[in-house]
């Protein structure tokens, strides 16, 4: 092939016949490793949108939390019609709904919950919608209800099992939006097609829906060219400027979130990418670097804006109404090259240009290798605006190349070539007290009976007053870690064959391989408190403190014991124990669809939330008390100083827990050292 | 061998060059009012570690150590146990690991001057806190004469030890101008002080004094204000 849009570009295996962003890129980017003197202020204009988007934001604060919301019109790919801010002020355009802050309505997750959503906030759902919905087109979280087992709900009641995605959209998927903008629609729909052409053999059913869901993804991608139209671009083509590049990759992620209301929403890694078209045109001389820096702040905008229809307790859980935009940011090639151009500069400079803010969720991918201007200047935006993620690209590089993006906060996957089934997580401290009292959950009632409800199948509590014997609690934990993770990986397996069946997320996937990798992404929550636990058992006295139908709901310690997060190995290797055991009891399970299984030790803010649903445990903590967020250590219990701290969640074995490892760490300048 | 630990605290950042790893010693003879560390006073405290265990401890650190940083033993008082601290550092030092001691100076004395050589020979750098420079301000500040520590200044200056000096800073109490530059005068006739630190005073330690039951000498002497610490700098010609 060879467009017009690709002069100028060195050619190669990305131009050959085939989609390879990456090839486009390591040929034809320009690493940058000056300082951030080159960077440009906002425009007026630019300044002028952000006001206007300040005082929507304002007004939707007064509104209690969502301005308008539509109660009608289903969102699709082409639902509505083109929406502005202020038409003549914006450089980058496309709404979810044809109204800034206009809430859309997407029921294919589940009609309950879009219309509880709409209710909480004093709106009512069109009867016909509603009829649809519920007589005639059945949604992902009727078919995840239809096929639940007893034991299943016992575990979701309990909360066990926490936040799993049957109610709402999965998310994490990352469609490789700037396929989009090197080679327009038309050359990605005949490449699926040539695809799809390939796909023959015997009709299995996994044949069959791979050959229904790749007519699904052409669909898709005619569905964004019309809807791209209807804000008068031709996106059938590439992009022929840089203004154009952002706008047709723009496009491709307004497509995603207005086709899915997913959990998180996340964009890739495109400043890299797009720095190649904007280095195009300041050659040519037809942009100038404060044009560069409007399109780019411009673009963040857009992105900033990014709204769902979601029930108050999904904010609750989150603390916040997060969406999960997150860009990734520099890292290193492979070759040794950086990835950091100018763009990775200008895309941080927004946090300056348009004030701090949580979304889109910026994300440097760090490297000890980066180039220390670009180091410097990252220091530099974080001590100014607390704005920036990092993750170690160093880490991550080695099995995932340099050409991947994080989802949500902290999975990572091949941008285009990976993909992942979002599994929330299972409790690890709940579990540990399952283990003790049989599976009797501590909290939760049986509703005929009025005494505790039996979660798991009747195995044998630990008995006697104690105190409790950790080789005894060892073994029935893992019996316990057995049945917990099985039930886990089947309650996801159900899961996501109903969310391929009823919400299948066409237009991300039209935008992968379509031989895609398959993460299945398990999580765990209370790794600090169960390994606290498990110290507590064996080094101190722990005598369980029984109630009249006999349950361990509180313990009595006798004792000190080493907590987890003081660089001390007798109780940081329980919590790598811990790891790695659950993991492998994961891997033992069939996973759908070949999928390849993997772990993340990531709650964020849904710890307040899941300590909620947890009793007292053996290391002290109060029933009701949060758990630690991610791989944190219990609060307070860490006293030996940060990099002691630090030293225990690095014990964690990455291998195991691929999925990503969360710890959260605030310091204040003067723990840092002096001024001077 | 084993040594009297208060505790360990793995990030230090303000207690000699670089990320350094604290070691705080039990025991101190001085009892300074302003200490923020009233329990590593009591020398029956505290618990006690073998000069290889702590050495042990710090070493898993020595990665963060690239920046000029190291191990600084403080406390309470380094002196009160100088054989464990000179079996430590000359573990660490054997290991390529810069040390620091953040001492009072209060228990030199010439007559013991073998035992103080052996320690230098394995510290890098000495934090050495110049509580008061006058004679009689200092037994008020802390029940002991500044003499000692005075002449302990002076002998490391003879022996080109590098020491940092610092100087507590307590409104009405050490801040005053004149004694602000007889301090300067002082520090003016040593030749090995690389660095000069003015801590301005803080009232975190209040807590611990309530916890141990111990009246708190500075009840309600707030921290130096911002143009007091300047002019502090100012007269010790800190830039």
């Amino acid at each position: 092939m060879n467009y017009k849009a690709w002069e100028g570009f060195v050619p190669g295996k990305w131009s050959d016949d085939e989609v390879n962003v990456r090839d486009f890129i390591q040929r034809n980017y320009t690493p940058y490793e000056g300082d951030d003197s080159f960077l440009e202020g906002p425009t007026d204009a630019t300044q002028k949108l952000w006001n206007e988007i300040l005082d929507l934001s304002a007004k939707e604060r007064e509104a209690g939390g969502v301005l308008k919301a539509d109660t009608k019109i289903v969102s699709t790919l082409t639902s509505h019609k083109a929406g502005y801010i202020d038409k003549d002020l914006e450089k980058i355009v496309g709404l979810q709904t044809d109204e800034p802050f206009k809430r859309a309505l997407q029921p294919f997750g589940g009609i309950k919950m879009a219309e509880q959503a709409l209710n909480m906030y004093g709106y009512e759902i069109d009867p016909e919608v509603k009829t649809i919905f519920t007589k005639y087109r059945k949604t992902h979280n009727d078919g995840v209800y239809d096929a639940y087992t007893p034991e299943m709900r016992r575990a979701r009641t309990a909360h066990i099992l926490t936040g799993l995605p049957d109610t709402y959209g999965r998310g994490r998927i990352v469609g490789d939006y700037r396929r989009v903008a090197l080679y327009g629609i038309d050359y990605l729909i005949a490449q699926k097609q040539k695809d799809k052409l390939n796909m023959d053999g015997d009709m299995t059913p996994d044949k069959i829906r791979d050959r229904e869901e790749l007519s699904e993804q052409i669909k898709a991608l005619g569905d964004l060219k019309t809807m791209a139209a209807e804000y008068g671009f031709d996106i059938s083509r590439p992009a022929e400027t840089a203004q154009e590049a952002i706008q047709w990759l723009y496009f491709g992620y307004l497509g995603a979130i207005k086709d899915q209301n997913g959990a998180a929403m996340s964009i890739g890694r495109n400043s890299t990418f797009l720095d190649i078209y904007i280095e195009r045109d300041l050659k040519k001389g037809i942009l100038t670097e404060k044009e560069a820096q409007e399109l780019i702040d411009q673009f963040v905008m857009k992105l900033r804006i990014v709204k769902f229809m979601r029930i108050k307790e999904y904010n609750e859980l989150f603390s916040g109404d997060p969406t999960w935009v997150t860009e990734s940011i520099g890292g290193m090639g492979v070759d040794g090259r950086t990835l950091v151009t100018k763009n990775s500069f200008r895309i941080l400079h927004t946090l300056k240009n348009l004030g701090p803010a949580p979304e889109s969720n910026l994300t440097v991918l760090w490297s000890k290798n980066l180039p220390s201007g670009f180091k410097k200047f990252c220091a530099k935006t974080s001590i100014e605006t607390s704005a920036i993620q990092y993750e170690s690209d160093d880490l991550m590089r080695p099995e995932m190349g340099d050409d991947y993006c994080i989802a949500c906060c902290v999975s990572c996957m091949r941008v285009g070539k990976d993909m992942q089934f979002f599994g929330a997580r299972a409790n690890l401290a709940k579990c540990l007290l399952y283990a003790i009292n049989g599976g009797k959950d501590e909290l939760t009632k049986d509703k005929k009976t009025g005494k505790a409800l039996q979660v798991s199948p009747m195995f044998a509590p630990v008995s006697g007053d104690g105190p409790l014997d950790y080789n005894e609690v060892i073994v029935k934990y893992e019996q316990m870690m057995d049945w917990l993770a099985g039930l886990y990986v089947n309650t996801l397996n159900l899961i996501h064959y109903m969310h391929d069946k009823y919400s299948y997320e066409a237009l991300e996937m039209a935008l992968h391989d379509t031989k895609v990798r398959r993460f299945f992404a398990t999580g765990i929550a209370g790794l600090s408190c169960a390994a606290d636990s498990l110290s507590a058992i064996k080094y101190a006295k722990v005598y369980p403190v029984r109630n009249e139908e006999g349950l361990a709901v509180d313990f009595k310690i006798e004792g000190d014991y080493p907590k987890y997060g003081n660089n001390d190995d007798r109780a940081d290797q329980i919590a790598v124990w811990l790891v790695k055991t659950f993991m492998n009891k994961i891997k033992s399970h069939y996973t759908y669809r070949e999928s390849v299984p993997t772990m993340s030790i990531l709650t964020i803010t849904s710890n307040v939330v899941y300590g909620k649903k947890t009793g007292n445990t053996p290391d002290g903590r109060r029933a009701g008390q949060p758990l630690a967020p991610g791989a944190n250590p219990m609060h307070g219990r860490d006293s030996s100083g940060a990099l002691a701290s630090l030293e225990s969640v690095a014990k964690l074995p990455y291998e195991y827990s691929r999925d990503g490892i969360s710890n959260t760490f605030s310091v204040t300048p003067a723990s840092l050292g002096k001024d001077d | 061998m084993t040594g009297k630990i208060h505790s360990f605290e793995s990030f230090g950042t303000v207690d000699g060059p670089g990320i350094r790893f604290v070691v705080f010693v039990q025991g101190c003879p001085m009892r300074c009012m302003y200490c923020h560390n009233p329990d590593t006073w009591s020398a029956s405290a505290g618990t006690e570690h073998t000069p290889e265990e702590v050495a042990s401890r710090a070493m898993k650190y020595k990665s963060y150590f690239t920046g000029g940083g190291g191990v600084t033993v403080s406390g309470g008082e380094p002196l009160l146990q100088a054989e464990f601290v000179t079996r430590l550092f000359t573990i660490l030092k054997e290991n390529g690991i810069n040390t620091a001691l953040d001492t009072s100076g209060v228990l030199f004395n010439e007559a013991d001057q073998h035992k103080f050589d052996n320690l230098l020979a394995v510290t890098d750098l000495v934090l050495l806190d110049i509580k008061h420079i006058d004679d009689g301000e200092h037994k008020k500040l802390t029940g002991h004469s500044n003499k000692n520590i005075l002449a302990f200044a002076r002998y490391l200056s003879d022996m080109d030890k590098p020491v940092w000096i610092r100087h507590v800073l307590v409104p009405g109490i050490t801040d005053d101008d004149g004694y602000l530059n007889e301090l300067k005068t002082f520090i003016s006739t040593l030749n090995n002080v690389k660095k000069v630190e003015v801590l301005p005073y803080h009232t975190m330690g209040e807590v611990k004094y309530e916890k141990l039951g111990i009246p708190y000498p500075l009840k309600g002497v707030q921290p130096p204000s911002p143009e007091r610490v300047k002019n502090a700098k100012e007269i010790l010609k800190i830039k």
